[in-house]
């Protein structure tokens, strides 16, 4: 970046003056010109996010039909009650995993403080869903946990606990969702520093009590986005709850469509948990209102509260056996796993679902990435309200649920699809058939509204890293137009870029239900050959799919790590 | 008078480095004091040693004659009844302006909670902003919750770690005056920490001149700058020059402007040699010694200039090649490189044996 600045600085010489007159007169008509233009992409994104909910919500009020009905009379109450439960459980346990770890790693001392603090993270490269096929085929009945402990201590096992339960999800849950806290909770404590104790002590309040009574208080914005987005994955959630067979709306979506094959009667599923995401976004906002937060500076040096004794044990203890059972024991079972069908399965077929993998990872990453620079560029040009509205509902996609999108966007498309070939019978008597279902447009159409959010932040704050003095100083210096995006926008903007890229990348890889329901036919990849053969039991034969996954899962991990060293 | 707090030779080492040694001075209650340096110089350190946020390795610290600190006791923060205002004030950004002054009143009934919190914003001048959040105050009016809140519990003793670094300079001066106004209406004995004279000079009274981790001088600022106790504290406080001198007797010192009479004010160390009649000095020149008298024989050539308002601050050479620093009244206007007539005009003297 530096070095690029410098070379802005070395060729001002070049004749600055008729540089600047030629690019205020032509900035000046092109701005007229385009800024219909400009506003243009984050309202055609905003629409592309708009369309699902809107045909989904819109089956609300649809009449309903048979197997609606029959599902309302059926499972909706289970479905309900599962999803309350689920909800209540994973955003407690996060929670009290997430804070507890974060306020032991930021401000205390203990054994492997150091280690932990990074290593608590390691859980979120595992997909969720592979951690329950893992712990299923680990701790259920004929799982060799269950099996050693039945030959060794000679007894039935009547107390094991049935892991196949709302418990079991719940604790797999936390243990794959608890970084999200940790990650935000963390931060939040970093940044308070030791100093807000220290304020809390010079007022006389013990350190127990400075943390109950305000560290607690302080952190609590980043507490509850935290445990928003936890929330948020559990309710999105698929494959975890599918592994179960604890039935929540994304299963019955899923069974309604390809089991019942009534697509209204998915969509109507679709709706009830639209309605349940946007009621929780819609306390969060509320939780987050009225009090705003002054940035606090992150303090140089952070004195840690010095443990010892049983306590720092303890804690230590905590950490690693979290550590143990969030990623340690899955990576290696799977490991296990995998060595053992190596041979078997490391086949032509594989390979094949490698590529379509990483093929519709890579193009989902350059599509997000290239909207989400049009929608900052637009927002910079354009700060006005349309774009910002347009921006707002652009990169609430992230919190709609695969399966519901998948839904929300399949309807229209295939509505679209109908009108084209009708069209095409009409006026040309051409029999086209299917133009775009079961074509990739639509799954990619499905990525780009649900991860765009996850491409649009990184470069959002890369962005707000140029300030208008930045392009000021360039523009003083004779750059402009295209040799001021390539010489000082695009070093800037290239790490946050580059982040966004490998968050899509590995999300869109470890995406389940989009791909399930709307991918092309026989156009598998590692989630739906994971997804396929954990339905049927089969752990061994879903394993090396899986270790693919959280090599991939690990890859951004250590990256930002490293970056967060630095 | 009786003393509120007492530090004893004590010592502050972050493992092998030590900050500060041998360090000791009293505070009488009612009075303040400030602790006054250079960065790095070890006065936050012995803030932070006061309030118990860092264990001292040697020596003691009473407060109201009992002992708080020393090398093997460290009684925790919260019971010692000190109150701190923090260089970034550490306002509770969760709180309104009414919440964080009253933070610390949780061992007070409710009605006189209340009552309190309305005295402390009544007297910072921010009843209107009770309801308000930190980030919605200036900095000036933060600074101001910060001194309510730390005074709200009526501590012992109050400390303020550097407060005003944080304020533009023009608002920096009117609210230390406002502050000490404030501390003394409350009859608080308070610890200020600064690098900024002004700042010290206008809120405290006795300031300690630290450097690398000792005091060099506890004193009053008038005696700070008219008699320094060595040449770090004669340097650090003041404009002013050394200029070459020779000891005629105890009470004269020739210079090449002349001969200054008066009390020598210090000595460079006792029993010195240099100091008596014949040795050779350096001589403190401030630039209020120095006066602009067209009538003077003394020549000196202006290098430098600096337009003050009321004043101009001449640098000179003098005829002999050393240079003085002059204040003169601003219609006296040279242009660099003339030469003016100056006359020597100083009632005490401070000299330091020659540095090689």
């Amino acid at each position: 970046m530096k070095a690029s600045n410098g070379e802005a600085l070395k060729s001002t010489g070049t004749n600055p003056n008729t540089n600047i007159v030629n690019s205020f007169y032509s900035s000046s008509v092109r701005a007229i010109r385009t800024s219909m233009g400009w506003r243009a992409i984050p309202v055609f994104i905003a629409t592309l996010v708009l369309i699902p909910v809107g045909t989904v919500v819109s089956s609300l009020f649809a009449p309903a039909g048979d197997v609606w009905q029959h599902l309302v009379e059926t499972t909706l109450a289970e479905l309900l009650v599962n999803t309350f439960w689920l909800a209540v459980g994973v955003s407690l346990g996060t929670a009290l995993l997430g804070v507890s770890l974060a306020w032991f790693t930021a401000v205390c001392d203990f054994p492997g403080r150091g280690f932990f603090s990074w290593a608590l993270l390691l859980p979120l490269a595992i997909p969720a869903y592979v951690f329950a096929f893992v712990a299923l085929g680990l701790f259920d009945y004929v799982g060799p946990v269950q099996t050693g402990l039945r030959t060794w201590l000679q007894s039935d096992l009547v107390w094991f606990p049935n892991v196949r339960s709302r418990l079991g999800v719940i604790v797999v849950m936390v243990l794959a969702f608890y970084p999200y806290v940790y990650l935000l909770a963390r931060n939040a404590f970093l940044t308070q520093g030791k100093r807000s104790l220290e304020a809390a002590q010079s007022l006389g309040f013990g350190s127990i009590q400075g943390f109950f009574k305000l560290s607690l208080p302080m952190a609590r914005p980043w507490i509850a986005g935290g445990v928003m987005l936890a929330l948020m994955e559990t309710l999105a959630d698929f494959g975890t709850v599918a592994v179960f067979n604890y039935d929540t709306f994304t299963t019955a979506i899923y069974k309604a469509w390809f089991g019942m094959f009534s697509l209204a009667a998915a969509s109507q599923l679709a709706s009830v948990l639209i309605v349940i995401v946007f009621v929780v976004i819609l306390v969060e906002q509320r939780m987050r209102s009225g009090m705003r937060y002054a940035e606090t500076r992150q303090s140089a040096r952070i004195d840690r509260i010095r443990l010892s004794g049983w306590r720092a044990w303890s804690i230590a203890a905590l950490a690693s056996v979290t550590l143990f059972l969030a990623f340690v024991l899955p990576v290696s079972q799977l490991g296990i796993w995998a060595a053992s069908v190596f041979a078997r399965d490391f086949d032509q077929r594989y390979l094949e679902f490698l590529w379509h993998s990483l093929l519709l990872s890579a193009v989902a990453a350059v599509l997000t990435c290239g909207f989400a620079l049009l929608m900052v560029y637009s927002v910079r040009r354009h700060p006005d309200r349309v774009t910002g509205a347009a921006v707002r509902i652009s990169t609430i996609g992230y919190a709609l649920p695969g399966a519901v999108l998948a839904v929300g966007i399949f309807i229209p498309v295939a509505w679209l699809d109908n009108q084209l070939s009708e069209m095409a019978r009409r006026l040309f008597d051409f029999h086209s058939g299917l133009i775009l279902q079961g074509t990739l447009v639509t799954m990619l159409i499905a990525y780009l509204t649900r991860f765009l959010a996850v491409s649009y932040n990184p470069i959002d704050s890369a962005m707000h890293r140029i300030t208008p003095s930045i392009d000021e100083a360039a523009r003083g210096l004779g750059l402009t137009g295209w040799a001021a995006l390539r010489r000082v926008h695009l070093p800037i903007l290239k790490g946050g870029i580059f982040t966004a890229a490998s968050l899509v990348f590995v999300d869109v890889m470890k995406e389940m239900p989009i791909t399930l329901m709307t991918r092309p036919f026989g156009w598998d990849t590692l989630a739906v050959r994971i997804f396929e053969m954990t339905s049927e039991g089969e752990w061994e034969q879903a394993a090396l799919p899986a270790v693919t996954l959280v090599f991939a899962g690990l890859l951004p991990i250590i990256f930002f790590m490293r970056q967060a060293e630095k | 008078m009786n003393t509120l707090l007492e530090l004893r030779y004590i010592r502050h080492a972050y493992g092998q480095q030590t900050v500060v040694e041998d360090l000791s001075f009293t505070l009488e209650k009612g009075a303040i004091g400030c602790l006054l340096g250079p960065s790095g110089c070890g006065k936050t350190t012995v803030l932070r040693s006061i309030i118990g946020f860092e264990p001292i390795s040697a020596g003691e610290i009473l407060l109201n004659g009992v002992v708080i600190s020393n090398a093997s006791f460290c009684l925790p923060p919260e019971q010692r009844h000190v109150g701190m205002v923090f260089q970034d004030y550490a306002l509770f950004p969760h709180l309104t302006v009414r919440g964080n002054v009253g933070f610390g009143l949780h061992r007070v009934g409710k009605v006189e909670r209340a009552a309190r919190i309305t005295d402390m914003l009544d007297t910072v001048g921010l009843t209107h902003d009770a309801e308000k959040y930190p980030h919605q105050l200036s900095g000036g009016q933060q600074q101001r919750v910060a001194l309510a809140r730390a005074l709200a519990p009526r501590p012992d003793l109050l400390l303020l770690d550097e407060p005003f670094s944080n304020l533009d300079v023009t608002l920096r001066a009117r609210l230390s005056l406002e502050v000490r106004d404030i501390l003394k209406s409350q009859n608080a004995t308070a610890i200020l920490v600064t690098h900024d004279q002004e700042e010290a000079f206008a809120i405290a009274d006795q300031i300690g001149v630290m450097h690398q981790g000792q005091i060099q001088q506890w004193d009053t600022a008038y005696n700070l700058y008219h008699k320094p106790a060595n040449r770090f504290v004669a340097d650090f406080i003041g404009e002013g020059v050394f200029v070459p001198g020779k000891m005629l007797d105890p009470d004269h010192v020739e210079i090449e402007l002349g001969i200054l009479q008066g009390e020598v004010a210090h000595h460079c160390c006792p029993g010195c040699r240099q100091c008596r009649s014949g040795g050779s000095v350096d001589v403190l020149i401030r630039p209020d010694d120095i006066v602009h008298d067209d009538g003077s024989p003394i020549r000196a050539a202006v290098m430098h200039k600096a337009f003050r308002g009321a004043d101009i601050l001449y640098t000179l050479r003098l005829p002999g090649g050393s240079t003085a620093l002059s204040l003169v009244p601003s219609h006296h206007n040279h242009p660099i490189g003339e030469k003016i007539g100056i006359r020597l005009e100083a009632d005490h003297v401070v000299a330091f044996s020659r540095q090689v």
